[in-house]
């Protein structure tokens, strides 16, 4: 029987170290809306998900109270837009029709954010990618509670430069029309390489075609039971490390595996998979950059960080597939800056650059991941900075993405406010030396040798 | 069964464990063990609860179990117990 210790670590856990689940994301497939007019399209989105999806909220509040964690977020995830829509859009404004029908229905279901305004585009786009791409910028600045993701590239099929050309100008275009709420508009727009179908998290997470017609997927957290689990082992060697990151992994997992079952059981909706990232908020405490303080560095940055980071991300992976029936999504830790205090005072003091991030996304899941830019930064420097980024995805067989926010008027040195989860940031300096010539030529990269595995 | 972990923290004073047991009573919860300890100066108490044949749903029970917690000065929290038992046994 259960004794009074584990109720009590337990609780601890969820009242003092921040555990909670961070989301329940319903997957849905919409490919059986498609229409070749594009308000019959829009009203058929709005009721397949105002159907699949109505009892989603009350079902995650009722789980939050029987088991008394948190469920921070409740989330939707849709077959890419720009498949479900390629019928009946004729130009990007079309889809701007469709990403209203989608901000009403996620609003009607009460979930946090619907994300899979989305483009496949690794290897080349269509008329409807484009167009899609083109609505980005319009899309974002007209609904609330819209997430879009673009897939530029692949291991399999290398690096659509074209795709990544133009999603330097979308960003700046984002930025620009969003500019009254300091660019927010780009905090829910990132570019992925490699990009996962059951990824739960936003705003990245869009229901692949290769899915079934709804599913549940789950991510866990709780950077702060790592950290504070860290706290007792001051002074152990690396063994011991690892060993109190996979424990502590475990038994995170394993309440995510619960809420996932139930809620799966509830709504009638089979379970997909836990997704294993360790997701920072901007609370104090709740930070992958306290982690690497306990581990012993100063500041996250400095030299050790990217090998922390490494280690940190496996053990994670270790402890929590024993935890989990089945794993998948991301699974890896998210470093994004604004949404993590330590990270946030790290760029502050100077110890952590925009360089040193992109060399710890080598070994994490995600990118460069909410970081404010200065809002005249070049869009060929935006492409450029995104090329980087899905080389490393490419060649390394691994999810990468980039979420930048340059921020319309604002300068190195100053600090930008999402609010909520989004938390704040301040504007990174980016490399000044021009990216311009490389990103014009157009075409694609073609994939890496170590992909011809047949 | 539908075992369930009521846990109460607060400041130690009179009468805590009678209230609460006395509304479980009334409302036909079944207690199946209680163990208490002391953490830095705080009452700990935690009871294993059967809601098999109790009077009101899980929900409501929390909601009141909220108020008694508020009359006593304690944090009265229930939770399933699977919780506990994913976490801590395989």
């Amino acid at each position: 029987m259960i004794n009074i210790n584990e109720v009590l670590e337990t609780n601890k856990m969820i009242e003092k170290q921040n555990l909670d689940v961070r989301t329940i994301t319903l997957g849905i497939n919409l490919l059986d809306c498609s229409d070749t007019d594009v308000n019959v399209v829009a009203e058929n989105i709005y009721n397949k998900i105002t159907t699949v999806a109505k009892d989603l909220v009350a079902t995650g509040k009722d789980l939050e109270k029987e088991f008394g964690i948190p469920i921070v977020n409740k989330r939707i995830s849709i077959t890419p837009i720009s498949l479900v829509g390629a019928a009946a859009c004729k130009c990007p404004e079309d889809y701007v029709v469709l990403a209203k029908a989608l901000d009403r229905a996620a609003k009607t279901v009460g979930v946090n954010f619907i994300g899979g305004y989305s483009a496949l585009v690794a290897k080349g786009m269509t008329k409807s990618d484009e167009y899609l791409i083109r609505s980005i910028p319009q899309a974002m600045k007209e609904t609330e509670l819209i997430c879009s993701s673009v897939n530029v590239g692949s291991t399999k099929t290398g690096i659509n430069m074209d795709a990544v050309k133009l999603l330097g100008e979308i960003i700046l275009e984002t930025a620009d029309l969003t500019k009254e709420n300091d660019s927010i508009g780009c905090a829910k727009l990132v570019v992925l390489c490699n990009a996962p179908d059951d990824n739960p998290f936003m705003a990245g997470a869009f229901h692949g075609v290769t899915e079934a017609d709804a599913i549940i997927n789950v991510g866990v957290s709780g950077p702060g039971v790592v950290k504070s689990a860290l706290e007792s082992v001051k002074g152990a060697d690396f063994g011991t490390l690892c060993e109190t990151v996979k424990k502590t992994a475990f038994k995170i997992t394993r309440v995510g595996q619960l809420v996932a079952n139930e809620a799966s059981k509830r709504l009638g909706i089979p379970f997909g998979i836990i997704d294993l990232s360790l997701a920072p908020t901007p609370a104090i405490g709740d930070s992958i950059a306290e982690i690497f303080e306990v581990m012993g560095l100063e500041r996250a940055g400095a030299p050790g960080t990217t090998a922390a980071l490494a280690m940190l991300n496996d053990q994670v992976k270790k402890g929590g597939v024993m935890a989990s029936s089945y794993v998948g999504g991301l699974s890896g830790a998210f470093i994004p800056v604004s949404e993590d205090q330590g990270m946030i005072d790290a760029v502050v003091d100077g110890a952590l650059t925009l360089e040193k991030l992109e060399a710890m996304t080598c070994v994490c899941s995600v990118g460069l991941d909410m970081i404010a830019i200065p809002g005249d930064t070049k869009a060929t420097t935006i492409s450029g900075i995104i090329a980087d980024e899905m080389a490393i995805g490419m060649v390394n067989q691994k999810t990468t993405a980039v979420r930048l926010i340059p921020v319309i008027g604002k300068k190195v040195g100053e600090t930008v406010e999402f609010g909520g989860l989004l938390g704040y940031a301040p504007i990174m300096p980016v490399n000044q030396f021009s990216s311009a010539d490389f990103i014009n030529r157009g075409g694609r990269i073609p994939a890496p040798i170590h992909s011809f595995k047949n | 069964m539908k075992k369930t972990i009521i846990t109460v923290v607060g400041k130690d004073s009179v009468g805590i464990i009678a209230k609460v047991c006395t509304y479980l009573s009334e409302n036909k919860v079944n207690i199946l063990d209680i163990s208490q300890t002391i953490v830095q100066g705080y009452f700990n108490m935690m009871m294993i609860a059967d809601l098999e044949n109790a009077a009101k749903d899980f929900s409501a029970v929390s909601d009141d179990l909220d108020k008694i917690g508020e009359e006593i000065g304690c944090i009265i929290k229930i939770q399933r117990e699977d919780i506990f038992d994913k976490m801590h046994r395989l």
